[in-house]
């Protein structure tokens, strides 16, 4: 048993059931973390918000469960590295033409730059807010004594490059959602014309909302539509 | 002559696999639009032997799309610009006259160039040599009715069956990923009730020889599907993953 | 007496096989493992052969040209295989499968090895079914038939157009199986250059590897020729472009007598030649005239484009004059009847010469029924016309997809143009009842021999006969030779014979590269080819024959003084191959020509224009032609007949007539 475990996990199959699960694990997470954060849009001075983000840097089960989502999307990163450098071995001699535009979309054949730019973006925002809150500390409480982690959004969110890297970041996740959310049931062999449009809708729909309300943030932030 | 486009082909030239190749220049002048694009690759053939050049080495068979050999991959593309036809069914009426044509050998590592635009597939038959099959002695069968197939399974097995080995699919995928090919065999076997017996050990021994030939690995752009001259359905690689998963709890 | 020993067993014809098998020697388990069996050629008959005598025990090597043996020329049959299973409950039977042979061949095969062929047919379709080739389906889930040319019976099984594909990757599947047990070495890009034989029997091959050139010896206790037809001699054809005679034509010089060379096959539809630049000639499946209907205009020389044409002038020929067949009459009898019409100057197309295939009346008539299927009360013309093309497609959309790729024509719109063109040979190299050749220990096996079809082959019986000689008769018949030699050790292959043998196709090798002539190989095939289409093809004559001899024997001393062989003997070499193959086939189209002389009456695919009734019938002499002309080679171009008489005890010989 554990040998197979051990040969499935390095067959290309076994590595792409890791990359699909990962990135569905990483679908759910970005499902809880907008759900959360779209608290702002009460536009109650971040009450609301800081409520759900003190709940969340205080509560066990959700501390261990960020644990689980930075094994999963480090998981996510180095399977993508490994598969990169075995992909790009399988063909050591590149086509001079190579009219792929003619078969793919650019998205689907740019997941590792998307991957990276996200990477990058991730970076960034982790500096943001992560590092405060869980390290650094934040400046004070809100009106109802809980850590105003608002209040670091209100600041960050004034700043014009800022504000870019933040849009950079949703445009390069709409489009590594627009792959990767149908490919990860493909992977997983939930292939059937009954069901294919089904996933396919849901997909383009999920990858486009939720990064549109992603950057809805900074942006009304910043446009002073939520103080 | 028989025709008056002018074509400029850029065709890889490599001695063999040991050495390196570059793309060659040669201008044709009289190509007719009723001409295949293989009836082309002759008239070069015969132009340069006439003058004492050695021809361009590219592997072709039926030309009439059925035996798989035929394997260019001209401007970009595998089996040229049309979909669902082979190199030898293309003609040169889907070209205009004065076009540059590019024309390459597949490539994938698991693919190497034997010489010119002729490469070496036999990957692809290990891969089948290790359980693309039902294993029957000759002499064991019993009637043929008394296994009734419905009708959409034995129709939907003949679709995955259609494939000719050609290669297309490794060819277009940018991971030079075989899953089409290999997928193609085991949903043919494994969506017939004679295929069931040994529908773990197929997926498990198939799938170790596939990643053991050096192909890349799938991360479904889909390209495959589009590139394939018989149309043969990503479905059928969900379908494997789906064998490989069960087989793999299984044992 | 003649040299040729049929070898038949005793006994009534439904008892041949039967007692033949349950009286063979037989070969121990122990002994078959170290009997080593060589097989050509990877087709249908190689493939099945192969695996079939791995899977027995014996030690089994398979050669092919081919990357691949999945790429042999048995996977371009398009419609079907025959067998006699009476699955549609039309009365078929094994009796009738075999008379619907032999007359279709019209009486010149051979009665026991087509009662056996009939007998295994219900076999073959057990063991691909079992094999997993996805066959057509009814909904209730059985076998679905069709029917085809020269039959009464629907008794045709298919996978949509890809028959021939469908069950040579069943035969392909078991082979590669074989070699993944190690039962089987398969050489890929190998190609047989030679027969070895020692003290009279064939003991191995000489085979170039294509890759690097080098030049190897095997051997094996026997040798299986798999290697297919000819049909390229006439350079264009409906045959594969690597499709060869060499292997059968190394074999004849060795001893090997060809039988029957000039019967060779023009199926009637295929698409017409377009050009000069011309390579090869694409079939349009015989299956189209279930349901196609055949004609020219009534007119000579009418330029209308074809829907411009009236029904009444126009002329459904075979209709007219096959009425009990119409359509459906056998292949030599429907390509000859084409070429009448268009010599007669009733040809349509640019050229003139090819007739329409038209489905119009197919389109219309399943409009209909699907019209009321689906419950759609007075339909307008429009949609009857979808509804019969969508129909029509789910049939035969693959064929109309690549008459459209070809000709850039759309056959839905507009009827498709046909012309006969070479596409099967029924000669081949002479077998026994175990399908020896007169060299003891080389077989014949598929189209490589001459033995079921007689003059002409009957529609989906090619790849019943390749599969029944490769799982069903050759795993018996071998028996009876190997049984012998279960004493005779490896022969290592520093043996003298193999080192001659060797040096013989070095040779030959060395003197291509040596002539550094100014024409091309291809150049000499296309002057061959046009000198057997034109003398030797659908028609013959005496005058045409003995022009086209010395036509041959020219063109023969010309290619050994100005053919061009470019490369390297020694690396990857296309041209190299292509130039032995065309040295044989100029060998060969002589002695089809003589062959073709010699025969002084029209049967089958042989028609003789001396020989031909009122009617333009063909008009067999059953007093002096019925035997079967083996033809042993002498040397030096010259060859001695040897007749082997056919005699018919099961079936009453008469007239060939499907009016």
């Amino acid at each position: 048993m554990s040998n197979t475990s051990k040969n499935f996990l390095q067959s290309s199959i076994g590595k792409k059931l890791v990359m699909g699960l990962t990135g569905l694990f990483l679908i759910s997470f970005l499902l809880v973390h907008c759900f959360l954060n779209s608290f702002i849009f009460f536009n109650d001075g971040g009450l609301m918000f800081n409520i759900g983000a003190t709940f969340m840097a205080k509560n066990w089960i959700i501390r261990a469960m960020e644990i689980v989502l930075f094994i999963g999307l480090i998981w996510h990163m180095v399977q993508a590295l490994i598969l990169t450098m075995e992909n790009s071995k399988a063909r050591p001699v590149k086509y001079a033409v190579n009219n792929a535009s003619a078969n793919t979309k650019w998205y689907s054949r740019s997941m590792g730059v998307l991957g990276s730019l996200l990477l990058l973006f991730l970076v960034v925002h982790l500096a943001n807010f992560w590092v405060k809150s869980r390290f650094t500390g934040l400046p004070g409480e809100d009106a109802n004594g809980n850590e105003n982690l608002y209040a670091v959004m209100q600041e960050t969110f004034h700043i014009g490059w800022i504000i870019a890297v933040y849009l950079g970041g949703c445009i390069a996740l709409a489009y590594h959602l627009l792959h990767g959310f149908p490919s990860a049931f493909q992977t997983l062999g939930w292939n059937h014309p009954k069901y294919n449009r089904l996933i396919l809708i849901t997909g383009t729909l999920f990858s486009v909302i939720i990064p549109l309300i992603f950057a809805a943030m900074p942006v009304s932030m910043y446009f002073g539509w939520v103080n | 002559m028989s025709g008056n486009m002018k074509i400029t082909l850029k065709v890889w030239r490599q001695r063999n696999t040991k050495t390196n190749g570059q793309l060659v220049t040669y201008q044709l002048n009289d190509i007719s639009p009723d001409m295949s694009f293989l009836e082309m690759f002759d008239v070069l053939n015969e132009q340069l032997i006439t003058k004492g050049e050695d021809p361009v080495a590219f592997d072709h068979d039926c030309r009439e799309g059925i035996c798989g050999m035929c394997s260019m991959f001209i401007n970009g593309r595998p089996h040229g610009p049309k979909s669902k036809v082979t190199t030898c069914q293309l003609h040169m009426r889907s070209f205009k006259d004065g076009d540059t044509i590019v024309v390459e050998p597949w490539r994938a590592a698991a693919f190497p160039v034997i010489k010119d635009l002729t490469v070496d597939r036999t990957a692809f038959d290990r891969i089948i040599a290790k359980g693309g099959y039902i294993s029957v002695n000759t002499g064991n069968a019993q009637d043929a009715n008394n296994l009734p197939i419905p009708k959409p399974d034995a129709d939907k097995s003949f679709e995955a069956a259609a494939c000719i080995g050609c290669g297309a699919c490794v060819a277009t995928c940018k991971n030079s990923s075989a899953m089409l090919f290999v997928s193609a065999k085991i949903s043919q076997l494994a969506l017939l009730p004679q295929g069931q017996v040994e529908r773990v050990a197929r997926a498990k021994n198939m799938v170790a020889q596939m990643d053991a030939e050096g192909f890349g690995n799938c991360t479904n752009t889909g390209a495959c599907e589009i590139e394939c001259p018989k149309g043969i359905s990503l479905e059928n690689i969900a379908r494997m993953n789906r064998e490989f998963y069960v087989a793999n709890l299984k044992e | 007496m003649s040299k040729l020993d049929s070898k038949i067993p005793e006994g009534s014809i439904e008892q041949k096989w039967s007692k033949y098998k349950s009286s063979v020697a037989l070969v121990n388990p122990a002994n078959k493992r170290s009997l080593e069996i060589i097989v050509v050629g990877s087709g249908l008959a190689g493939s099945s052969a192969a695996a079939s005598l791995a899977e027995m025990g014996y030690k089994v090597k398979v050669f092919c040209f081919q990357d691949s043996p999945r790429r042999a020329h048995s996977i371009a049959a398009q419609g079907g295989i025959n067998a006699a299973k009476n699955y549609q409950n039309d009365g078929d039977s094994t009796y009738r499968l075999f008379y619907d042979t032999i007359k279709g061949g019209d009486y010149r095969a051979r009665e026991g090895n087509v009662h056996r062929l009939a007998e295994v047919s219900a076999s073959i379709i057990d063991q691909c079914v079992a094999q997993g080739v996805p066959l057509a389906r009814e909904y209730g889930g059985m076998l679905s038939n069709r029917s085809f040319g020269g039959t009464q019976v629907q008794r045709t099984f298919y996978a949509a157009g890809q028959t021939g594909q469908q069950l040579l990757l069943g035969a392909y599947s078991a082979l590669e199986r074989q070699i993944g047990l190690g039962a089987v070495e398969m050489y890929s890009r190998h190609e047989m250059l030679e027969v070895v034989t020692i003290e009279g029997k064939a003991r191995g091959i000489i085979a170039r590897d294509l890759i690097t050139g080098k030049l190897e010896r095997h051997f094996g206790h026997a040798v299986l020729l798999c290697t297919g037809g000819y049909g390229n001699v006439f350079y264009l054809s409906t045959n594969a472009m690597g499709s060869n005679v060499t292997a059968a034509w190394k074999a004849h010089k060795k001893g090997a007598f060809f039988g029957n060379p000039c019967y060779t096959q023009i199926h009637p539809t295929c698409i017409p030649v377009s050009g000069d630049h011309q390579s090869k000639l694409t079939l349009m499946s015989e299956s189209l005239r279930n349901d196609g209907r055949i004609w020219v205009p009534k007119k000579q020389g009418d330029t209308r484009k074809p829907n411009e044409i009236p029904e009444e002038e126009r002329d459904y020929y075979l209709e007219r004059r096959y009425p009990a067949f119409g359509n459906l009459v056998p292949r030599d009898v429907a390509s000859r009847a084409a070429k009448e019409r268009c010599d007669a100057g009733y040809g349509v197309g640019a050229s003139k010469m090819a007739v329409y295939l038209d489905y119009k009346a197919a389109i219309d008539r399943y409009g209909k029924t699907k019209a009321k299927t689906l419950g759609v009360d007075n339909p307008t013309p429009a949609q009857l016309r979808e509804f019969g093309k969508q129909v029509v497609e789910e049939k035969y959309g693959n064929l109309f997809e690549m008459y459209e790729q070809i000709t850039g024509e759309n056959p839905y719109e507009v009827p498709m143009r046909i012309y006969p063109a070479v596409h099967y040979t029924m000669g081949g190299l002479w077998v026994d009842y175990n399908l020896m050749t007169t060299v003891p220990g080389m077989y014949a096996l598929g189209e490589a021999n001459f033995s079921d079809h007689g003059a002409n082959r009957l529609g989906a019986s090619a790849l019943m006969q390749g599969l029944a000689d490769g799982y069903f008769v050759i795993p018996y018949t071998i028996g009876a030779y190997l049984a012998n030699e279960i004493r005779t050790k490896a022969i290592p292959t520093d043996h003298e014979a193999f080192v001659t043998a060797e040096k013989e196709v070095q040779s030959q090798i060395d003197k291509f590269f040596a002539i550094k002539g100014t024409k091309s190989v291809d150049h000499f095939h296309k002057r061959l080819g046009k000198i057997m289409w034109d003398k030797c093809g659908m028609a013959r004559n005496e005058k045409g024959l003995k022009e086209a001899i010395q036509e041959i024997r020219a063109l023969r001393e010309e290619f050994w003084k100005d053919v061009r062989v470019t490369g390297e003997a020694n690396e990857f070499n296309p041209e190299l191959e292509k130039a032995g193959r065309v040295a044989d086939f100029i060998e060969l189209g002589e002695l089809m020509c003589i062959d073709a002389l010699n025969r002084n009456e029209s049967c089958g695919g042989h028609f003789r224009e001396e020989f031909q009734t009122e009617e333009g019938e063909a008009n067999r002499d059953d007093v002096n032609y019925q035997y079967v002309a083996a033809w042993e080679n002498k040397g030096n171009n010259s060859w001695e007949l040897h007749k082997e008489e056919l005699k018919f005890e099961a079936i009453k010989i008469a007239a060939r007539s499907y009016k």
